[in-house]
């Protein structure tokens, strides 16, 4: 009540209600939470360099004035505090440095950029197989539960997650390529879809797996709910009931799964690429680590890091979006 | 048939596979629904009358075996046309197309569990219109509104795009009776609608069925276990036990002169504001396990006022008027003569002078 | 038999039943433990899994001494022999010989027992053949499973501790200690776990001990949570119990309610860990940060083996049919527990 004993006006700020929408709210968060994840994950990967031996560049054959310009370059003859933002502002910009020993003193961008597009797309064709099959595998295994389907379903789901990914990928290896001859046993750019076959199954397996479990547990739930009941002494039935009641309500839940996925496809990945050299930037971190390549070691595991935190990301987005429980609340519509 | 009835199901029997064995939920029921009026179902939690229902709307749990017994039902067309078809014998697809939804229709429980979470309310309403291709989408959207507006729901125009979690638990199950209502059924069974609501909102869903019915002349069958539901509602009223009818008649023939002692403990068990006793009484023990046969009636064990026969045969109903029949062998012109007991006789005539 | 109850009593008799001293015919009620038991019993994937891992664990323990041969010795010579068993190899299997192959064309060859000279090693029986530095596979395999095993063990017992004692702690202190504990959890939980264990092994250098402690990242999260959440539900009974006024007693009611009732979740927990575990170990040990030689894990014998594999497949087979069915029988083993405690509602 302002003098007058009126009510002042007030005015709806469109930025504040713009605000106020739980959806966006939810979305800033998440934002606020990942640039955090990734400046402790900088300063983390900082601090970790300052332990460990070597030099940014390789200054065996470089003269001294290389080295004092080199340093200077690089900051390092400033205090540390302010090593470390330059450090903070090298990494989110993608200066990375040059690689120590694997390739001496080349930029790391540039062994990036060579490596980064292969992994991209074996990872990729991975995801979406693994969970297109592991959908319709956990589908089918709740539509027919208890019966053959279902039991195939938690037999796979039992053995994918269980064996490694690189198990997989050493049997498909030897049998598949080695022995029967289907599939060439290395990648190579010159076959670029014929060579990604094996890899892209074996890194998919743990995918297929832990999706179809999911999947299955969550359809069986929703099958037995009252909703389904409701509708169904509504009338409908066959395919309807089962997409716009089952499907559409036990898929929601599937995407948060998708999140820790990419993990172990990322991990899995590292050592598929070895078995079958291909030459991606699994096979250059296994290099960095076994060559004492700190740099590059860093760098990529900022990349790996970067990757998870925005897919995560996503997830988290996607499900807000979907759900429309998240999405709306009761002020809405 | 008898054709003041719509529904009549006789000796209806069904078990279910359970891990633990074979259930015998429901062991002859015989049940008579008259055209245009209200059937009360009472009895405990377990007693089948959920499961007698469900079986007479085809969508019984998967692991339910139909043992015997039909369900008449006399389905009137548009022209007037009668025509008798036993309920359990119509085959799944037949079910779903013909009957659920557009001649009998549900209103369950819990109105939150009940609703798809993903799906707009408007178009769930719409869907058992659209889907039986009563009406064109356009149509269906308006007639929405309309029911929307019929079941008491503010702003239908805005309403008809939100989600059930939007909404409170009221106006969801406004929202259920419309749905269920949107074909125009001749029979709407409420299972415990009000029990999972407010007790102020309870009072008005009661009376929008009531009204409902009036206006468009269905016949309703509440499942309930609340025995005030019952007085407010009903005008004939069946109690179940343990997978059997143990006692039907009008809703006056129960209330006022009852006969069986699972009734009088039913009764007796209602909290009464005038009753002086410090006490309130309930039925001591638990329904029986249905894994295990029954032998003889099914109350006795929490029967006082149990006789041998109890324990050896099942009673069949007696019938004590043409409208009121007991399955009590009290009844029996062989045993003793036995009156309700006597705090419940007071209570009744305190209830029946009240009532004058 | 029900109807025999009162078959003294006439049939229009009343047979007296005092309903005041009823007794319910119930189930007969069985102590918690032995209902868990019992669910776990019926489970034959989780009893599969068990025996499996029993017998493993029984190979780990005692398979190094049925051999002649130490784990690390080697013998240049007798590098890259076929399996050669006692007995069987009459057979005409596992009797020394290996068929070589290219993508061309194949060779058969023994390098035990050659008609045309003599090897010196016609008594010698490799029973799983040796490796490139002539070290006897089936040694190795058992020690290998011994060291994964104790890795495991020791990374699983430092993820319950530290994770259950970050949990508790969070969940006892509440306000803003929680807040802030569960905020930094939700931050570390965002960076990739293995990106952190290899990061850890660069800087600690590879090690038996350091590995144990560098696993420990994959799941003292999980831990802790399982410990905060179930320290909420009893500090909400705690409140009940204040107002009893305990005093300084508080601390150790807490922790008597709170452990038992958590064990469960935590057993499960560990069960699914192990094989995680023993998979990033393998994992760290293909990558080059395993365990050093000559020591022997799984994951560094099937690193070793792996270079060998088109030549001599046999050399990758018993260590990776071993982290294969070890890995399966704890996933079998833990999903049977965590259905035992907490089993699904079946059809009614």
């Amino acid at each position: 009540m302002n003098a007058n004993g009126k009510r002042p006006e007030r005015k709806e700020n469109a930025v504040r209600a713009f605000l106020r929408l739980p959806m966006v709210k939810y979305v800033l968060k998440r934002l606020l939470i990942a640039a955090l994840t990734i400046a402790v994950i900088i300063l983390a990967l900082f601090l970790l360099l300052q332990f460990m031996p070597g030099s940014p560049f390789n200054d065996e054959k470089m003269s001294l004035e290389q080295i004092a310009a080199a340093n200077a370059k690089y900051g390092l003859d400033k205090p540390v505090v302010i090593q470390f933002f330059q450090y903070f502002k090298n990494m989110l910009t993608g200066d990375f440095g040059v690689s120590y020993s694997i390739a001496k003193n080349v930029d790391i961008t540039t062994l990036l950029n060579a490596r980064l597009p292969v992994s991209l797309r074996i990872g990729f064709q991975a995801v979406a197989l693994g969970t297109i099959l592991g959908l319709l595998l956990g589908i089918l295994a709740a539509l027919k539960h208890n019966t053959f389907w279902d039991t195939l379903c938690t037999v796979i789901s039992v053995i994918g997650v269980s064996v490694p990914s690189y198990v997989f990928a050493l049997g498909l290896c030897y049998f598949l390529a080695f022995l029967l001859g289907w599939f060439p046993t290395l990648y190579s750019d010159a076959n670029p879809i014929l060579s990604s076959v094996l890899p892209t199954i074996s890194l998919s397996m743990f995918t297929i797996a832990t999706i179809a479990r999911f999947t299955r547990t969550e359809m069986l739930d929703v099958l037995g709910s009252d909703y389904m009941l409701l509708a169904e002494s509504k009338g409908v039935y066959g395919t309807r009931l089962i997409w716009m009641h089952a499907i559409r309500n036990a898929l929601i839940p599937v995407i948060t799964v998708l999140g820790p996925l990419v993990v172990d496809l990322m991990t899995g990945s590292m050592v598929v690429e070895k078995i079958f050299s291909i030459p991606g930037i699994g096979t250059l971190l296994v290099q960095a680590i076994q060559a004492n390549d700190y740099n590059v070691t860093v760098v990529l595991s900022f990349v790996y890091s970067l990757m998870y935190v925005l897919m995560m990301l996503i997830v988290d987005v996607l499900y807000g979006i979907i759900d429309p429980r998240i999405r709306l609340t009761k002020e809405d519509g | 048939m008898n054709s003041q009835n719509i529904l009549e199901v006789h000796d209806l029997a069904i078990s279910f596979r359970t891990v633990a064995g074979t259930v015998n939920a429901i062991r002859g029921v015989d049940l008579d629904v008259k055209r245009g009026k209200t059937l009360a179902i009472v009895g405990e939690s377990g007693s089948g009358k959920s499961v007698t229902v469900k079986s007479i709307a085809g969508i019984i749990a998967g692991n339910g075996v139909l043992n015997g017994g039909t369900a008449l039902y006399a389905m009137r067309d548009k022209d007037g046309n009668e025509k008798v078809i036993d309920l359990l014998k119509l085959p799944k697809k037949e079910m779903r197309h013909n009957i659920n939804g557009t001649h009998i229709a549900i209103v369950f429980q819990d109105p939150l569990a009940s609703l798809n979470p993903t799906m707009t309310i408007g178009a769930q309403i719409a869907e058992s219109m659209t889907f039986h291709h009563l009406y064109s989408h356009a149509e269906a959207h308006r007639r929405t509104l309309e029911l929307l507006d019929m079941v008491g729901i503010a702003e239908p125009e805005r309403r008809v795009r939100n989600y059930p979690h939007q909404l409170s638990g009221g106006m969801r199950q406004r929202v259920v009776i419309a749905i269920a209502l949107a074909c125009e059924p001749d029979i709407l069974i409420c299972d415990e609608p009000t029990t999972a609501l407010d007790v102020t909102i309870q009072a008005r869903i009661l009376e929008l069925i009531t009204e409902l019915q009036r206006k468009m002349g269905i016949t309703v069958i509440y499942i309930t276990h609340d025995l005030g539901v019952v007085a407010t509602v009903a005008d004939d009223v069946a109690v179940m036990y343990a997978g059997r009818i143990i006692e039907k008649g009008t809703v006056d023939d129960i209330f006022y002169d009852p006969k069986h002692p699972y009734t009088w403990g039913l009764l007796s068990s209602m909290p009464d504001m005038d009753d002086t006793s410090d006490m309130l009484y309930t039925i001591p023990g638990n329904p029986p396990n249905l894994l295990h046969p029954v032998v003889g009636d099914a109350f006795a064990p929490r029967n006082a006022y149990a006789m041998g026969i109890d324990f050896r045969k099942e009673p069949p109903l007696f019938k004590v008027s043409d409208t009121h029949y007991a399955a009590t062998w009290l009844l029996d012109e062989r045993a003793p003569k036995v009156e309700m007991p006597k705090e419940l006789q007071r209570r009744l005539a305190r209830i029946m002078k009240e009532a004058q | 038999m029900a109807g025999d109850l009162y078959k003294d009593v006439g049939d229009f008799e009343f047979v007296g039943i005092n309903t005041e001293n009823y007794i319910d015919e119930t189930f007969a009620s069985q102590s918690y433990l032995k209902d868990v038991a019992g669910r776990f019993m019926r489970n034959k994937g989780a009893i599969v899994g068990l025996i499996c891992i029993a017998i493993i664990v029984l190979f780990a323990i005692i398979g190094p001494s049925l051999t002649p041969y130490k784990y690390y010795q080697q013998d240049a010579k007798s590098a890259n022999f076929a399996p050669r068993i006692q007995g069987v190899e009459s057979l005409g299997i596992f009797d020394g010989s290996e068929t070589m192959r290219t993508s061309s064309k194949s060779k058969t060859v023994n390098k035990y027992v050659n008609d045309k000279k003599e090897t010196g090693y016609e008594d010698t029986y490799y029973w799983f053949g040796s490796d490139t530095l002539g070290r006897d596979i089936f040694t190795r395999t058992w020690f290998g499973t011994r060291i994964s095993l104790y890795i495991a063990l020791l990374a699983v017992a430092i993820d319950v501790l530290f994770g259950l004692s970050y949990g508790l702690i969070s969940g006892y202190f509440g306000g803003k200690t929680d807040m802030i504990m569960q905020r930094i959890v939700e931050i570390i939980s965002g960076i990739p776990s293995l990106v952190v264990v290899t990061l850890l092994m660069l800087v600690l250098k590879p090690g038996f001990l350091t590995i144990s402690i560098a696993l420990m990242v994959n799941g003292w999260i999980g831990m802790s949570r399982i410990a905060r959440a179930q320290m909420l539900k009893i500090k909400e009974q705690e409140y009940v119990l204040a107002s009893k006024t305990l005093g300084a007693k508080d601390a150790f009611v807490i922790f008597r309610e709170v452990l038992p009732n958590v064990m469960a979740q935590i057993i499960i927990t560990s069960m699914f860990s192990i094989p995680r575990a023993i998979f990033t170990e393998a994992f760290l040990s293909f990558v080059g940060l395993g365990v050093p030689a000559p020591m022997a894990s799984l994951g560094s014998l099937i690193s070793d083996a792996f270079k060998s594999l088109t030549a001599h497949p046999y050399m990758i087979l018993p260590p990776i049919i071993v982290l294969g069915v070890l890995m399966l029988s704890f996933n079998l083993l833990a999903d049977g527990l965590r259905d035992a405690f907490e089993p699904k509602m079946k059809e009614m």
